[in-house]
């Protein structure tokens, strides 16, 4: 018994999961410093949110040295996974300084918000570090389960009740098909350490054209597919985050997509290397889909939350294209685009949390007209994330799909990058619509509502300098991306 | 004798089942139970295969699913009630405010 | 080794200028000093711009790189794989000639500005975005890689598209600007395919780069005129004819009038629409080597250079004759860079910079006057119609002499600037070893008809009774010494702007030519690029083109001076060619029954919500497809789980499927 425990003690190496075990103390010590907060006052709690991502944010940068591995193998804390926790970390803060002031408007100051942010973030840290199929399953759930919490947080809202039941059921759906296929490739290879798959498939080349090896790596791609938001295993996304909270909104499309997709990264390229064959050219027609049925919808939707939502879909198919080059400049180039689309996106949805009006009614294209004359400093920050979102040149989004197409041209695909490029432009019409409507449209109103809230208007411009540095000089993040690559 | 393959084409059928049965009932409830069965009959592939590759790992991952089910009855129940307080329904289809 | 280390700080002061006024203007309100931070940012990255000119002058080193620090290697933007690439800078003849336009050009369009913009409801936005445009211009000539190049090139068309559109509320404003930001879409297009290909095709040959003069040293290394380069070219040109409005593409030049006359003159006559004349001399090493896609370009230029001309001839509104006149003008530029006169091509890119710029500020300052007349009479007529004009060389004779120089240097008389440089292209049409007579006949053919219109334009503003409204027509002034300052150095400079061009056979010593020799020569020589022929064919050939401009301002002048009445016989008698020519052939018409509305017709059966369309012309066939597309797509989107759910298994049973059986 005494020499058992040894054993376990030996590997368990709290350092390597640090970062998080740091998030879930403040999580949880929030949890109870909430029921002593007066009721409706959350400011606080936001406050020592924030508090415990900069301290979480100390230990994910310390991660940036040898790798630290624990748990018996269950978990690395490598540099790829302390760049994956940098852009979580962004996501978090970037969400949880635009909340407080619309918790308030929107008459729902609930104190766990708070906490299942950090709990959320947790998770995806335990995605990008789970060197095991357990852990990663493990933090994919957390993950899922506060998100589910959160798209439904506004309890009397039926928008954001059925945001929540429809991601909840859906999300639920789709990790049968996960576990299922983590089931058969266990199956095959007697192991759920992804290393140790990877080793097994190697020295056992036969087991490569079994159907439960390809079925299993297909169930497992089916269930990222789906928190990626990748078509035709999309269609929750549009909805849960039209509904959702626009904070949480803005959380969703960063910080867990990018999450699923890290894991994704190192599932497929360290465990199911074999079958790389066959998951190129999957994720080849998926990124097109993705790509296409994103932009194109996007172009007939008034409301500006769901037009976005729709961009995101398609941004994530952007992604996929590095994927499918599954060299050094995609791969780096996903981590590098993911970080590039947090800066724009939550810069996007920080600009719609201030122009809400109690219950969001007026977040269409209509209720934008003139704005940018009325109010120059969100209309200004606006349109920069939305050129940036267009991937013009000297932002974010063009360095990022720079390095995502020229991964993906250096692989051979120049097609997908054709196609990425052209869908790029369809993209334009819906982005440059909204500024249209901003700057040559009469203004409808006086827009007299918006006040500039501190924390949102902070949340803008660390925003507006991160698009700027990405666009402007990405040498030195792009550097450190190509650095923390596994393989 | 019955061979692990009995027990993976049993677990494939219940987890058909599940799958037939999410895409089928219209009752939210009944759809998060049939995610359950599809969640058990993974459940049940980890043990057999567990037992017949002889490691613990499939048994471990199966504790795993378990908990994960357990919390996430619990909020999918939560937001069921808060649904059904709004709507007075948990069909799916009235869960289609949101759509195009 | 002389120092080019500053080279950065001639797109900076501009930049500095339009974040100046973009976020201070609005505070600042004194339109004085917001137009003097505008023109002082120009004007010193003009002052900087003379340095370097004469600088490159006295070096024998003609070809100089540096970076936003300095020195090569440093100010690196983007690092992938083994390519690097730089915010660099590159000053080579070339360059420095466009940077002695763009600024020069640039400063005397600020300056007039200031008179011309007085009084008009967002004054600092006007300079703020005129600034930015300067700022983005200079990028596009001066970056030495593609990609810096590519900045300005999407930087220019953003800033045309906000100027067209200045005038927001107006509803053709904002059509006008679309349409112009959705077809440069379709050419930018072309050029990021174009440089796709020529990156990968390079990349095969073991060589990754993207700058200029490594493209040019390695070009060798592509078959000669084999299938990549023509690709490779074409996809280049595609890029010029949406920036450059050539055929197909040019379509929205004359719709781009509805912005303010300034940025008529500076970015849709001087500058940015010469950016795709630019890039083909920039990249000249490339093209040399595609005789099929030299032959396309020569073949479109001449095409444009006509058919933009004819239908110069019968518009009444003054600045869409100029309008026309320069898409004309370009096609000019393009035959030239076709049968391979890059020096003649960029020659008349500049002295067209010069006489156009002086033509359309000369036309902003009649509207201007006429609009004064019409608003102290409270009348609203139209101040941009030639057929209210007429006797105005008294009322506004500094405006006048100006104009009249400019339209001679246009219409290509000896001894002004538009005569050397269009001269020399129409003799290499003839007789480059890349040429043909027919690119001459339709080439002369084209400036007997520039010479009519323009002299038409001339006559029926300045010359005749006045046809103004009684009550409008004794308060029309002058302008201002703002704009006249900048009417009359241009003026000046579209008399003497050509010498620097004198050809040989003319007793002059072509400075221009042996000026950009280390650009352009290389590529000529290996190709074997040159026009030959007795010197009499050249005397012959110059005597018949300067006939011909004489024989079209003598007609002009014999039907709108001398016999007045005989335009209206002449239209009745040939109705239906004038029609024709009038409603611009009616390729607008065409592009919309092909495209338009057909899909307005399908658009409101599938679609009720159905927008304005966004342009004519092929882009909106593919816009209504993409559309009717969304809007079915769109209902997959049901909002019902089990939809959503069935959408997943069937994905997934699909994708299992399909690998595992």
């Amino acid at each position: 018994m005494d020499n058992l425990m040894q054993i376990a003690m030996q590997n368990v190496n709290y350092g390597s999961i640090m970062p998080s075990l740091v998030l879930c103390i403040f999580g949880m010590a929030l949890l109870l410093i909430n029921v002593f907060l007066p009721r409706g006052k959350t400011t606080p709690a936001s406050w020592i949110a924030l508090i415990g991502l900069v301290v979480t944010a100390v230990f994910a940068a310390r991660g940036w040295g040898d790798p630290q591995f624990g748990f018996a193998g269950h978990v690395a804390l490598d540099k790829f996974a302390s760049f994956s926790n940098i852009i979580f970390l962004f996501s978090a803060g970037l969400t949880i300084l635009m909340s407080d002031e619309y918790l308030q408007r929107e008459g729902y100051p609930i104190g766990e918000y708070y906490p299942l942010i950090l709990f959320a973030t947790a998770g995806a840290m335990w995605m990008a570090s789970g060197t095991d199929m357990m852990t990663i399953f493990l933090g994919l759930e957390v993950l899922s389960i506060s998100l589910y919490i959160l798209a439904g947080m506004f309890r009397g809202q039926l928008r954001s009740n059925e945001a929540g039941l429809k991601y909840f059921l859906l999300g639920a759906f789709s990790t049968g098909f996960l576990v299922y296929g983590i089931a058969l490739i266990y199956g095959v290879s007697g192991t759920t350490n992804v290393a140790d798959i990877g080793m097994y498939l190697k020295s056992h080349p036969a087991m490569l054209g079994n159907p439960m090896t390809i079925a299993g790596m297909l169930l497992i791609s089916v269930g990222f597919l789906f928190k990626i938001g990748a078509a035709p295993f999309h269609m929750w996304a549009p909805d849960v985050y039209q509904g959702a909270p626009t904070p949480i909104t803005a959380f969703m499309s960063a910080g867990p997509k990018a999450a699923a997709l890290v894991a994704f990264v190192r599932i497929l390229i360290l465990g199911l290397d074999g079958l790389q064959g066959d998951w190129t050219s999957l994720l080849w027609v998926l990124a097109v889909l993705t790509m296409t049925v994103g932009n194109i919808i996007a172009i007939n939707q008034t409301n500006i939350k769901r037009m976005l939502a729709y961009s995101s879909i398609s941004h994530a198919g952007y992604a996929l294209v590095g994927l499918v080059a599954a060299n050094q400049i995609g791969v780096s180039g996903i981590l590098f685009y993911m970080l590039a689309y947090t800066f724009m996106n939550l810069g996007a949805f920080a600009v719609l949390v201030l122009a809400g009006k109690k219950g969001e009614e007026n977040l269409t294209l209509e209720g934008f007209a003139g704005f940018g004359f009325k109010r120059p400093f969100l209309g200004v920050a606006m349109s920069i994330f939305l050129i940036s979102l267009m991937g013009i040149p000297t932002t974010a989004g063009f360095a990022g799909k720079f390095y995502i197409f020229a991964g993906a041209i250096k692989a051979g695909y120049i097609w997908l990058a054709v196609l990425g490029v052209l869908n790029s432009a369809v993209s334009l019409y819906y982005y440059l619509r909204v500024m249209v409507y901003m700057y040559f449209k009469e203004p409808a109103e006086d827009y007299g509502w918006v006040t500039l809230h501190a924390g949102a208007v902070i949340s803008i411009i660390i925003s507006v300098v991160g698009v700027f540095y990405l666009g402007l000089i990405p040498g030195k993040v792009m550097e450190m991306a190509r650095m923390a690559l596994f393989f | 004798m019955i061979t692990v393959n009995h027990y993976l084409v049993v677990s494939a059928i219940l987890f058909s089942l599940g799958t037939f049965g999410v895409l089928t009932r219209r009752n939210a409830i009944v759809i998060f139970m049939c995610i359950e069965l599809m969640l058990n009959a993974v459940n049940l592939t980890f043990i057999a295969l567990s037992n017949h590759l002889g490691n613990m790992d499939g048994q471990v991952f199966v504790f795993f699913v378990m908990t994960v089910a357990a919390a996430e009855a619990a909020v999918g129940l939560a937001l069921m009630i808060s649904f059904f307080r709004n709507r007075e329904s948990i069909e799916v289809d009235d869960i289609s405010l949101l759509k195009w | 080794m002389q120092d080019y280390s500053l080279l950065w700080l001639i797109p900076f002061f501009p930049l500095v200028g339009s974040i100046i006024n973009g976020l201070f203007g609005k505070k600042i309100r004194n339109e004085a000093l917001i137009g003097t931070i505008g023109t002082a940012a120009i004007g010193a990255s003009f002052v900087v711009s003379c340095t370097y000119f004469f600088k490159l002058l006295g070096d024998a080193e003609k070809i100089h790189e540096t970076t936003i620090f300095g020195a090569m290697g440093s100010g690196t933007w983007m690092n992938v794989g083994q390519l690097q690439i730089d915010w660099g800078f590159l000053l080579d003849p070339l360059s420095a000639l466009m940077i002695m336009v763009v600024t020069g050009v640039g400063s005397l369009i600020h300056l007039y500005s200031i008179g011309y913009m007085h009084g008009e409801e967002g004054f600092y936005r006007f300079f703020s975005y005129l600034n930015l445009f300067c700022f983005s211009m200079l990028m596009l000539v001066l970056g030495n890689n593609a990609m810096v190049m590519f900045i300005g090139w999407e930087g220019v068309g953003l800033c045309s598209y906000l100027l067209i559109g200045y005038y927001f509320e107006k509803k053709s404003a904002g059509d006008a600007a679309k349409k112009a930001f959705v077809v440069n879409r379709v050419g930018d297009f072309g050029f990021l395919i174009g440089l796709f290909l020529l990156f990968w095709s390079l990349g095969q040959k073991g060589v990754r780069t993207i700058r200029f003069t490594e493209i040019a040293a390695n070009a060798h290394l592509l078959e000669n005129g084999g299938t990549i380069v023509t690709i490779v070219t074409l996809c280049f040109f595609l890029g010029a004819t949406g920036k450059s409005a050539q055929i197909p593409l040019y379509t929205w030049l004359p719709d781009a009038m509805e912005g303010p006359t300034p940025v008529s003159a500076l970015i849709h006559a001087a500058t940015m629409v010469t950016a795709g004349v630019y890039m083909i001399g920039r990249m000249n090493g490339l093209f040399a080597m595609a005789p099929d896609t030299m032959m396309v370009i020569a073949i479109v230029g001449a095409a444009t250079a006509i058919f933009a001309a004819s239908i110069g001839l019968a518009q009444n509104d003054i600045k869409r004759v100029l309008a026309y006149s320069t898409v004309s003008q370009l096609g000019y530029m393009f035959l030239a860079m076709g049968v391979g006169a890059f020096t003649a091509g960029i020659f008349h890119l500049m002295t067209h910079a010069f006489f156009k710029a002086c033509l359309f500020l000369g036309s902003g300052s009649v509207i201007h006057g006429m609009h004064h007349a019409y608003h102290h009479a409270h009348l609203h007529d139209d101040p941009q119609d030639m057929r209210n004009m007429g006797g105005l060389r008294k009322k506004m004779p500094i405006t006048f002499i100006t104009f009249l120089v400019s339209t001679i240097a246009i219409a290509g008389i000896p001894g002004f600037s538009g005569f050397f440089s269009k001269d020399e292209i129409l003799w290499w049409s003839f007789g480059s070893t890349r040429g043909g007579w027919i690119l001459w006949v339709v080439g002369a053919i084209a400036a007997g008809m520039t010479a009519f219109y323009m002299f038409r334009l001339v006559f029926m503003t300045f010359f005749g009774e006045q046809k103004t409204d009684p009550r409008a027509k004794d308060h029309i002034p002058e302008s201002g010494l703002t704009i006249t300052i900048p009417l009359m150095v241009l003026g000046a400079l579209a008399v003497i702007g050509g010498y620097i061009g004198v050809p040989a056979i003319l007793g002059g010593a072509n400075h221009i030519h042996h000026f950009l020799e280390p650009v352009f020569g290389q590529a000529q020589k290996l190709h074997a690029i040159e026009a030959h022929g007795s010197h009499a064919t050249e005397y012959g050939l110059m005597g018949i083109s300067v006939g011909i401009a004489v024989i079209g301002i003598f007609g002009a002048w014999f039907m709108y001076v001398k016999n007045p009445e005989m335009p209206k016989q002449l239209v009745a008698k040939f109705k239906w060619l004038h029609t024709a020519i009038f409603n611009k052939w009616f390729v607008d018409e065409l592009y919309d029954a092909m495209f338009v509305n057909a899909t307005k017709r399908a658009g409101r059966i599938c679609w009720k919500g159905f927008d304005l369309p966004i342009i004519d012309g092929i882009v909106n066939g593919v816009g209504w497809l993409v559309r009717g597309f969304s809007a079915a797509l769109r209902y997959t989107q049901s909002g019902q789980i089990h939809s959503y759910a069935m959408a997943m298994v069937i994905g997934a049973v699909i994708i299992v499927a399909a690998y595992v059986l």
